[in-house]
């Protein structure tokens, strides 16, 4: 039996923003995930935006989270050394008849607080982005949207958490709540957890948590949308995220590039049966594809290196519920787009109502800075090369798509959080994200992942248990 | 110091190349590679049949591979192994190569002229867009290679390979050969992209049915790969309804096509064709970078690494010559191409700086039974040879003479079918 003052269940982006912001009390901490790594839900496979906050509606926690949220960011991507742009979102009338809901957007973002929003004519918005089609009627500028590594982020929240004390269990999902005296006993597979305050951070399973503690039952519908990412080749085709105004041709997908220069498009919105069903449909990836032509033109669809499916937990009432929902236990449920915006403010929010809650003091000694695993191809030649004089393993390149180099992958697997699976690798450094998607440097970190870490190639795993790589040695393999 | 001739990779093209340069007079080579060894992919390629026209033997890939390494060693050709160029510019010297290593860290080469021949990569699943999940076990073709030859792991027992090109064929056999059922496998166009001496070898010999016009329409399985839908296409390549077909298996392996490594190239400058994602070449194998020459996979997909080595030795002759006397380019004449012929290198020709014969390398988009490889020269035919059998697996050449092209204008080659 392990006890605590604060227990955070789900390592997503927004248990890892809970956790970081109660790490900054006095009191002790833990974040328990069901996944062997952080950001391996909802958090993982997203649009990657930092929302401007004129969608939501006015009033809403939706609304409010977000402006404060994006306002955050900032100063969070400085001190977690995540990558963070704000490169603007174009909203795009596609059709004449629609100009007034895109007035009706302009005039809830001032109402919700947003800044930098102006509507553009036309030829404005095709100046700014001559990839618009001729479609395109007019827009509505958003200056302060900006775009994000979701993997980074959730991960630099979940470190600087672990930095200032939070114990993160891994492969530890709840099976059971009880109310005790002292607050919540916590049951999983592995053993106990006691704690006098819970945040359900439970993503795709936070109506599931909440039920166990509370009459007042949540139900979520969880919905799907698939994406397609584009080679770097076709990163600059937009300079904005190019959203499509809602209206006659549908909700429409978005047109955004990315934090590492790639080209993203999508989501579609399915809802689901199975909340884990992630995978991706032939007709779902036709739809991506057409959808995005509507705003933007001459795409290079040919340039797909992978194509992913991301959740959505959507909550009927249509609304982040952030409540107390028993003694003690406190939802973050329902949290879907503009989530990962949010994420800082609602990790802000829960901290501080916990801390009044367990009347915590904050620690004098709380760190806010993070660094992140050095990034060589983006340093100067000569930095790069000081880089590599002192560390030589930093010359020797691994992933050659993405230029990462054995360094970079060993700090990944020895960080805070450190990565055990190819796909922990991927996430942390970029090493097989890239035009070949692995093909090249996959064995190659698994012979790191195997060294490192003092285990047989066979039990090197992509990520979850049950996803090992390779089966048993070959006939020759067993002499070698 | 500036290296007269530089050669970035060490594999089958890389070796011949700085052999051949040697050869015609270039003194300070220098081949940079990233693997630990020589010879690029040939090391993972343990299967015979390597060097039947080169040598007239059957050589597995290591040892063709290591016919070219003992040439290089014995000319004393210097090579930084463990070592990858992460830069290519021009300079006035010619170009600036950067490489990091962990030896070296991060150095700077100039040479007079540069040789590419970074080979290529295998096009991953994201290319194609198959739908499903995405667990482990689904491997390109050539990380599966990699992992049953050189690290000695099986990476599945039951498997479907979607796509023939001569990798996937290779693995069939190799998987079946490991204990490893393969199930089938499935190929998208009404023909194999492989050589046919594989179909016969590596799937009729062990009965694995080859599925044309099929693809794979669905992966299934949450963490391992639990089984995939294979359905056949219309002309259109566009899934039947209702020719959908399950197979259960733990493994799929694609080989699906691969895409000459170009990063560099278009850094530098270098004009790529569409087709063949590699450079455009001239009769010299020369980019449009002067003193940039281009040969093996990065310049286009090779069947047979005999024509690998015959073209690099041209490149590297060419490049050692440019870096004796860079000579001034003449106007080059562009080939056009008509007919089943899908592009040529070099897709450009400069007849006053062409050899006496120059070989023109192309492939055909379709099979074709008896038909003519024609070569027309402003307008007026030079060449018409009948062909038995063409197949987009295998490519394709002609020879040109020097004579045939003098105050040319326009070169077409082209096919006609009987």
């Amino acid at each position: 039996m392990k006890q605590y003052d604060m227990i955070v269940v789900g390592a997503g982006v927004i248990g890892s923003a809970a956790a970081r912001e109660l790490s900054r009390y006095q009191g002790s901490l833990a974040v328990l995930e069901k996944n062997s790594d952080v950001c391996e839900g909802t958090s993982k496979a997203n649009s990657a935006i930092i929302h401007a906050g004129f969608d939501a509606e006015p009033g809403t926690w939706k609304a409010k989270m977000n402006v404060q949220g994006n306002q955050m960011l900032d100063q969070l991507s400085e001190e977690l050394d995540i990558p963070f742009r704000r490169c603007g979102a174009l909203v795009v009338c596609l059709n004449e008849e629609d100009m007034p809901k895109l007035e009706e957007l302009y005039q809830r973002g001032l109402k919700n607080g947003v800044e930098g929003l102006s509507l553009l004519s036309r030829e404005e918005a095709v100046k700014r982005e001559p990839n618009l089609t001729d479609q395109v009627c007019g827009a509505l500028l958003a200056e302060t949207s900006g775009i994000v590594c979701p993997f980074e982020m959730t991960l630099g929240l979940a470190e600087s958490a672990a930095i200032n004390g939070a114990k993160f269990y891994f492969e530890t999902p709840v099976t059971s709540l009880e109310k005790i005296e002292e607050g919540w006993l916590i049951h999983t597979p592995k053993e106990d957890f006691t704690a006098k305050t819970v945040v359900n951070a439970a993503g795709v399973h936070s109506d599931e948590l909440h039920n166990m503690v509370s009459e007042k039952k949540l139900k979520l519908a969880v919905r799907k949308g698939e994406y397609c990412l584009l080679d770097k080749a076709a990163g600059s085709h937009v300079r904005h995220t190019v959203f499509q105004l809602p209206g006659k041709y549908g909700k429409g997908v978005l047109v955004s590039p990315t934090v590492h220069g790639n080209l993203l498009l999508g989501p579609t919105a399915v809802d689901l049966e199975d909340r884990e069903n992630v995978q991706t449909t032939a007709g779902g990836l036709a739809e991506v594809l057409e959808k995005s032509a509507l705003g933007v033109k001459n795409i290079p669809t040919r340039q797909v290196i992978t194509s992913f499916t991301g959740l959505r937990a959507h909550e009927l009432g249509d609304d982040f519920v952030l409540e107390e929902a028993a003694e003690g236990f406190f939802d973050a449920a329902g949290i879907e787009s503009p989530g990962l915006s949010s994420a800082p403010a609602i990790g802000k929010y829960l901290a501080e109502k916990i801390a009044e809650k367990l009347g915590l003091e904050k620690k004098t000694d709380f760190n806010p800075i993070r660094k992140g695993t050095p990034r060589l191809r983006e340093m100067s030649r000569e930095k790069r090369k000081e880089m590599i004089s002192r560390n030589p393993s930093y010359g020797n390149i691994i992933c050659r798509c993405e230029e990462i180099s054995e360094g970079e992958i060993l700090d990944a697997i020895h960080g805070v959080l450190g990565a055990k699976t190819l796909d922990g690798v991927k996430r942390r450094t970029r090493a097989g994200m890239g035009r070949c998607q692995s093909g090249f440097c996959s064995p190659r970190v698994m012979d790191l992942l195997s060294k490192e870490l003092s285990l047989d190639l066979r039990e090197i795993r992509k990520n979850q248990k049950g996803s090992e790589i390779v089966l048993e040695r070959t006939r020759g393999g067993e002499k070698a | 110091m500036t290296y007269d001739v530089i050669i970035i990779g060490g594999g089958p093209a890389g070796l011949a190349a700085a052999v051949s340069a040697r050869e015609n007079g270039a003194q300070d080579i220098l081949i940079l590679e990233r693997e630990k060894e020589l010879g690029g992919i040939l090391n993972q390629c343990i299967h015979n049949g390597f060097g039947l026209h080169t040598f007239q033997e059957e050589l597995t890939g290591p040892e063709y591979a290591a016919r070219f390494i003992d040439q290089v060693r014995e000319r004393n050709i210097p090579y930084l192994l463990s070592t990858t160029v992460i830069g290519l510019t021009q300079s006035e010297e010619g170009v600036q190569v950067t490489a990091v290593s962990r030896e070296n860290g991060l150095m700077v080469y100039s040479a007079k002229a540069a040789v590419l021949a970074m080979g290529c990569r295998e096009r991953p699943r994201g290319a194609l867009n198959i739908p499903g999940t995405r667990p482990a076990g689904i491997f390109s073709a050539g990380t599966a290679q990699r992992l049953v030859n050189l690290e000695g792991y099986l990476p599945g027992r039951e498997v479907v390979i979607l796509g023939s090109g001569d990798i996937g064929l290779i693995m069939a056999r190799r998987m079946t050969l490991e204990g490893a059922k393969v199930k089938c496998v499935a190929e998208i166009q009404p023909f194999s992209g492989g050589l046919k001496r594989n179909i016969v070898q590596c799937l009729d010999d062990y009965g694995i049915p080859l599925k044309l016009s099929h693809t794979v329409v669905d992966i299934r399985g949450k963490e391992r790969v639990e089984g995939v839908t294979i359905a056949q296409v219309d002309e259109h390549f566009k899934p039947i309804p209702g020719t959908e077909e399950d197979y259960a298996c733990d493994t799929l392996l694609l080989s699906v096509g691969l895409i000459p490594e170009n990063e560099l190239s278009r850094e530098i400058g270098v004009e790529l064709s569409p087709v063949t994602n590699g450079p455009k070449v001239n009769e010299s194998l020369e980019t449009n970078i002067p003193g940039v020459f281009a040969c093996g996979n990065v310049l286009h997909v090779h069947d047979l690494v005999d024509y690998v080595s015959e073209e690099a030795a041209q490149a590297g002759k060419n490049a050692a010559k440019y870096s004796a006397n860079a000579p001034a380019r003449g106007e080059e004449i562009p080939v056009e191409t008509d007919g089943a012929v899908r592009y040529t290198v070099p897709s450009r020709i400069c007849p006053q700086r062409m050899e006496e014969d120059l070989v023109l390398r192309f492939r055909v988009g379709k099979n074709m039974r008896n038909a003519y490889v024609c070569v027309a020269v402003d307008g007026k035919q030079v060449l018409r040879r009948k062909r038995p059998v063409m197949a987009p697996g295998e490519m394709e050449q002609v020879k040109l003479k020097k004579e045939d092209l003098q105050g040319a204008k326009s070169i077409r080659v082209c096919t006609e079918e009987a």
